[in-house]
């Protein structure tokens, strides 16, 4: 089996015309990792990848694969394979022809080609399934044979382009973790592309966050999320209830946020901000709907937000509460559903309290859209 | 049946039905079946059609395979004289015709295949659209018009000649009407629009993700035309195949005027029994060849290629 190789994008520009659909992207993926690209639709992440597998050449900057400069190296000599957004399997060709297509391009005979094609069904847990036609397979199937397809050419690198995109939920789920133990398995380096930030973080090692062309992050999931060093990210990945305030004062890694409605609040200045604010500055407090927990009168103001309830909706594993919020903005508030029973209702105001450790305070900056 | 009408209502739907009944009915089953009849029939006077001379005979068909019973062609084998008994004149145009059918269908599609998948693949291509709809306008110029187009362009004093003798590349004018070559790209031109639609739009349905996908899994070009672009254009291409051979090997107007003095087409000895010989009968034998022929030797090809019917008409 291949060894996994790094990928390096080092000052990556790409331009169609006027258009930059990425600006400026560094990234360091390292052998055998799981790396993941997330972003909204049009940011840039299939670009990124069609300027990795040799379809696109950069307008600027260095695409390497293996400390490798991939420069005028065309798609079908790099060490690498795409699975497609559709899949893009042949539809004239069986099952496992296409698996073995990589094969038939080097010359290998059919007898091989087809026990190759074989162990790869077995791998992907379809076994004896090789002389159907792509058309009788379902979605999850033709998932796995793209998988097997991509996997038969040996590449060093598995460049993923959102494939779970077309999955009902559970088999999206399903296949999650089959991706994961497929890549543990081969040991190879996967690149993810994904606009769902649950696949990105349960699956990756690491996940890039991006924003129209422009890489706002990369760590690993629970960074991003717990840490997130742009607002964009702290609302993009998850949900998020954000306060919009000055800072009042600062202290450590601590600041007091003065908000317009819910007044002064404690939290968390984020890493990647530290040291940029300073009292005076417009900053955003982010505190996510699980960290916020029923509180009382005697909750200590700075980590106390009161406010009036709008309506209540029970999910399941959760109980959410929305409570009016500035600007029209609701807040979400979720707590676990232990059994308590409902709250008061709407109309209410109650009093709700959070850890300051959970209230990220980042500078001013964009929201994703909603 | 039902449905039909109620879908359409009685109007359109006893229209259509009525259009479509004479469109097959009268303009296509009646005369082929007209056709099938009289070449079965001896060729006799006004006077005599009716009479106990005029039976059923296969004597026009025999006539194609064996010729003139009282003058049996002679042919000189290794020094020995000895009878023929084929109609070698009329079987050698008939394969002469089929065989130049097949190398125009052929050259036809080599010509267009890169120039489908170009219009119909490559980004440029989309804009290079239009233009191809410019390749109709010639169209709106009737066949023989354009067959005398081409006699001028491929004349002694014509175009091509002129710039070849002007250039010194040649200094007599070559005579590409004798040679056939005229002919050959005339019958090449005629019907080539027939060849790029039909595999054009097959190459424009499919996924340009399938060409990279082949691409990235290392494929050279070649390759990939082989195994993902041409197995999908197929029905494209037979359809295209079909039509331009059909065509060619019922052409009249391209070899009546292109045609070299030597050159004689099938289509053309129908012609003469027809038109100069008055014999309707021994034309509609030699049709009738003509047509079958041609149909199984498409159904022959569609079946080597492992094509259906059905996804020609898709
Ligand atoms: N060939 C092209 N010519 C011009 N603009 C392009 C081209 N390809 C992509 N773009 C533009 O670049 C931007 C990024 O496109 P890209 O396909 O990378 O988005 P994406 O992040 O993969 O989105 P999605 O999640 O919807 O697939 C888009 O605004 C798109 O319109
Ligand atoms: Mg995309």
């Amino acid at each position: 089996m291949n060894e996994g190789v790094g990928v390096e994008l080092e000052n990556l520009w790409i331009r169609f015309g006027e258009f930059v659909a990425v600006r400026d992207a560094n990234v360091d993926i390292r052998g055998g990792e799981f790396f993941s690209f997330l972003g909204p639709s049009g940011c840039g992440k299939t670009t990124i990848l069609r300027a990795v597998s040799g379809f696109l050449n950069p307008s600027e900057g260095h695409v390497r694969i293996g400390g490798r400069d991939m420069a005028g190296i065309g798609a079908n000599k790099r060490p690498t394979a795409l699975i497609f957004q559709n899949l893009a399997l042949f539809p004239l060709m069986k099952v496992w022809e296409n698996i073995a297509f990589a094969l038939e391009v080097k010359g290998v005979g059919a007898a091989e080609r087809r026990k190759r094609a074989d162990e790869l069904l077995d791998l992907i847990a379809l076994p004896g399934q090789g002389d159907k036609m792509v058309s009788e397979l379902s979605g999850g199937q033709k998932q796995r044979v793209a998988i097997a397809r991509a996997l038969c050419a040996e590449p060093q690198v598995l460049l993923l382009d959102e494939p779970l995109s077309a999955l009902d939920l559970k088999l999206r789920q399903h296949m999650r973790t089959e991706l994961r133990e497929i890549q543990q398995r081969v040991g190879i380096t996967f690149i993810y592309i994904t606009h769902d930030q649950g696949e990105a973080l349960t699956m990756s090692d690491h996940v890039a966050v991006m924003k129209e062309g422009v890489i706002d992050q990369i760590a690993d999931g629970r960074t991003i999320y717990d840490d997130p060093a742009t607002a964009f990210v702290a609302s993009f990945v998850g949900e998020n209830n954000v306060f919009r305030g000055i800072v009042k004062s600062v202290d450590g890694n601590m600041a007091m946020v003065s908000t317009r409605r819910t007044g002064e609040l404690n939290g968390r200045i984020a890493s990647a901000a530290a040291g940029q604010l300073k009292p005076g500055d417009e900053a955003m407090m982010f505190i996510r709907p699980e960290a916020l927990h029923m509180g009382s009168a005697e909750t200590p103001v700075d980590r106390r937000i009161t406010a009036r309830i709008i309506h209540e909706e029970f999910e399941g594993q959760a109980y959410n509460v929305f409570l009016e919020g500035a600007e029209g903005k609701e807040i979400k508030m979720s707590l676990v559903n232990r059994g308590q029973s409902r709250l008061s209702g709407a109309g209410n105001e109650i009093a709700m309290m959070f850890d300051p450790d959970q209230a990220v305070v980042l500078p001013m900056g964009e929201l994703a859209a909603e | 049946m039902k449905g039909f009408f109620e879908r359409n209502g009685p109007l359109l739907g006893g229209y259509l039905v009525i259009a479509v009944g004479f469109w097959v009915l009268v303009l296509i089953i009646l005369p082929q079946l007209a056709m099938l009849d009289i070449s079965f029939r001896n060729n006799l006077p006004p006077a005599l059609v009716g009479s106990e001379q005029d039976i059923y005979t296969l004597s026009n068909y025999e006539h194609f395979l064996k010729g003139n019973p009282g003058n049996p062609d002679r042919l000189a084998l290794f020094g020995i004289e000895t009878e023929v008994p084929f109609n070698r004149v009329d079987l050698a145009v008939f394969l002469k015709t089929l065989l130049a059918a097949v190398f125009v269908t052929l050259f036809d599609l080599i010509l267009c295949y890169p120039l489908a998948y170009f219009l119909g693949q490559s980004a440029i291509g989309a804009s290079g659209r239009v233009f191809a709809l410019l390749l109709i306008i010639p169209y709106w110029v009737n066949e023989i018009l354009r067959a005398f187009a081409f006699r001028i362009i491929f004349g002694d004093s014509g175009v091509i000649n002129t710039v070849l003798v002007g250039l010194g590349l040649i200094d007599q004018p070559y005579d590409f009407i004798r040679e056939n070559v005229a002919l050959y790209a005339g019958l090449g031109y005629a019907y080539i629009l027939l060849m790029i639609f039909p595999i054009y739009n097959a190459i424009e349905s499919l996924d340009h993700n399938q060409i990279e996908a082949a691409r990235d899994l290392g494929s050279p070009w070649w390759r990939i035309h082989w195994r993902v672009v041409i197995p999908f254009a197929k029905p494209g291409i037979t359809s295209g195949c079909t039509m331009v051979f059909m065509l060619t090997a019922g052409a009249l107007a391209a070899p009546q005027i292109l045609g070299g003095p030597s050159s004689l087409w099938f289509t053309q000895i129908i012609y003469q029994w027809f038109n100069t010989g008055q014999n309707w009968a021994r034309g509609s034998a030699y049709a009738v060849v003509l047509l079958i022929t041609c149909i199984i030797f498409v159904l022959a090809m569609m079946r080597l290629f492992r094509v259906k019917i059905g996804e020609i008409a898709k």
